[in-house]
């Protein structure tokens, strides 16, 4: 049986982990990624995110050295997403050990360019970042550019849209939800899942495990968190124990990683 | 010296199963060309896309007749994914094509059901037909990382060793003689397919 996975994403910003909360960034909590990446490793996390959320464009080549210092360790699938504008850089950031690439800003400016990646190297490696966001008269509205610009496209369309680009799955996230630790947005979780065939990841705002139960039971196929693994200790496989007792199919192994050598991580005060 | 060499042919992520076997402590090295095939005692075929251009683009480089020498000769090879689908008779995608053979099977999509989205994409447990070296210390019911759209049919039952159910129950770990296939992606894995990878490496 197909299992629900657990994803753990990576926020970074000038190479360093970062809390986000509203799409805004301004706590490290780790000084390198691949200390964090090594927990997750460890702690039987089906699949981790990376994220490039820093401001500028030129960031990009830092990144990517970023991404293969992490693939290097990371056995499980990794996504990485965060100014990819041009098929060269989506190449160098595969070539460096990415399995997929999670598009956002791309699917608003350049589709033709979410077309040509979905042609060369498959769907399944492209991921449709969808941030939303509520406008002032409270509907919900997709966002882009590091949830700075607001769409007129309503979520349930834009994903479908995305699914028809070549998508091979839904990365969805709220800036309303994001670091607010009151769990997803699950009518719109609820709302996509309903509309597309390719699965749905919800991430944005998990506090308490019962959120990440609420988002499978929304119709997500995974639930990815990132604040929340980074403060407890064991959090993915504790993540993994509630979700199984509550009847959710998750994979259970990995957890005889655990003779790996422990990861000396870097908590920064 | 024992060389184990995964096949460079254009297609998928090459880096991802050098880092998984440099893990468990295999040298490995990419071989591109058909003269580099002679120095090998293991060869891996990863890939991820299309089996046309996958065949193609071993066709084109001469490495298709490379590797039959090489497992004519009684050499183990692995498929991976994608490759797991090239060392069969016959593939159904995109129309139907020619594939290595030495698997006597054919690649099919998976039947449309209910609630089953394709790609079957995530963590699935393999269940293991029958003892064999290529699956040893893996626990019964262990979950690996599948992204595919198509599987392996075997026209032989006893090429079938390890079984997946998804919708269907079809073929996720094959082997005939010195040839083998898994299809998952054992370098994305992570413990059960190190103890995999490292189980092919060591195979006698």
């Amino acid at each position: 049986m197909l299992k629900k996975r657990l994803i753990a994403v990576l926020i970074l910003r000038d190479g360093q982990v970062v809390q986000s909360i509203r799409f805004k960034h301004t706590n490290v909590i780790h000084y390198d990624p691949v200390h964090a990446m090594e927990a997750f490793n460890k702690w039987s996390v089906d699949e981790i995110v990376l994220l490039n959320v820093s401001r500028s464009a030129e960031s990009r080549g830092a990144f990517a050295q970023s991404v293969e210092q992490v693939s290097r360790h990371c056995f499980v699938p990794l996504s990485v997403g965060g100014w990819i504008g041009d098929a060269g850089y989506a190449r160098d950031l595969l070539t460096k050990g990415a399995d997929k690439l999670a598009l956002n800003t791309a699917f608003a400016d350049d589709p033709e360019l979410v077309q040509v990646l979905s042609r060369r190297f498959g769907k399944q490696c492209i991921v449709a970042s969808i941030d939303v966001k509520r406008d002032e008269a409270g509907e919900t509205k997709v966002a882009v550019d590091r949830g700075t610009r607001l769409l007129e496209d309503d979520p349930v369309s834009w994903a479908r849209r995305a699914q028809n680009l070549g998508a091979g799955e839904i990365f969805f996230n709220s800036v309303d939800h994001d670091g607010a630790r009151k769990g997803y947005d699950l009518e719109t979780i609820k709302a996509i899942a309903e509309s597309v065939e390719i699965p749905v990841i919800a991430f944005g705002g998990v506090f308490t495990w019962a959120h990440l139960l609420a988002g499978i039971e929304a119709g997500a196929d995974a639930v990815a968190a990132a604040n929340i693994f980074h403060y407890t200790e064991q959090a993915t496989r504790k993540a993994k124990s509630f979700l199984a007792n509550a009847g959710v199919p998750v994979r259970s192994e990995g957890q005889s990683l655990a003779q790996a050598a422990p990861a000396t991580s870097k908590i920064a005060s | 010296m024992p060389r184990l060499g995964v096949v460079d042919y254009g297609m998928g992520n090459l880096r991802s199963v050098l880092n998984a076997l440099n893990e468990v402590g295999q040298e490995a090295a990419l071989i591109a060309a058909p003269e580099e095939v002679a120095a090998c005692d293991k060869i891996i075929i990863p890939g991820v896309g299309a089996f046309s251009e996958a065949m193609a683009n071993l066709r084109g480089s001469g490495m298709d007749a490379a590797l039959q020498d090489y497992v004519t000769r009684g050499n183990p090879l692995l498929g991976i994914c994608l490759g797991m689908q090239l060392i069969c008779k016959k593939s159904h995608e995109d129309g139907e094509h020619l594939g290595l053979g030495w698997i006597d099977a054919e690649v099919r999509h998976f039947p449309p059901r209910p609630g089953l989205k394709v790609p079957h994409m995530g963590w699935n447990a393999i269940e293991s037909e029958r003892d064999h070296p290529l699956l040893a210390d893996v626990a019964p019911g262990a979950d690996v990382y599948f992204v595919h759209s198509y599987y392996v049919d075997c026209a032989d039952a006893r090429d079938s060793l390890g079984v997946t159910e998804y919708g269907i129950d079809f073929t996720s770990v094959v082997g005939h003689d010195n040839v083998y296939g898994m299809q998952f992606h054992p370098e994305k894995s992570q413990h059960v397919g190190m103890q995999l990878l490292r189980n092919f490496a060591t195979l006698q």
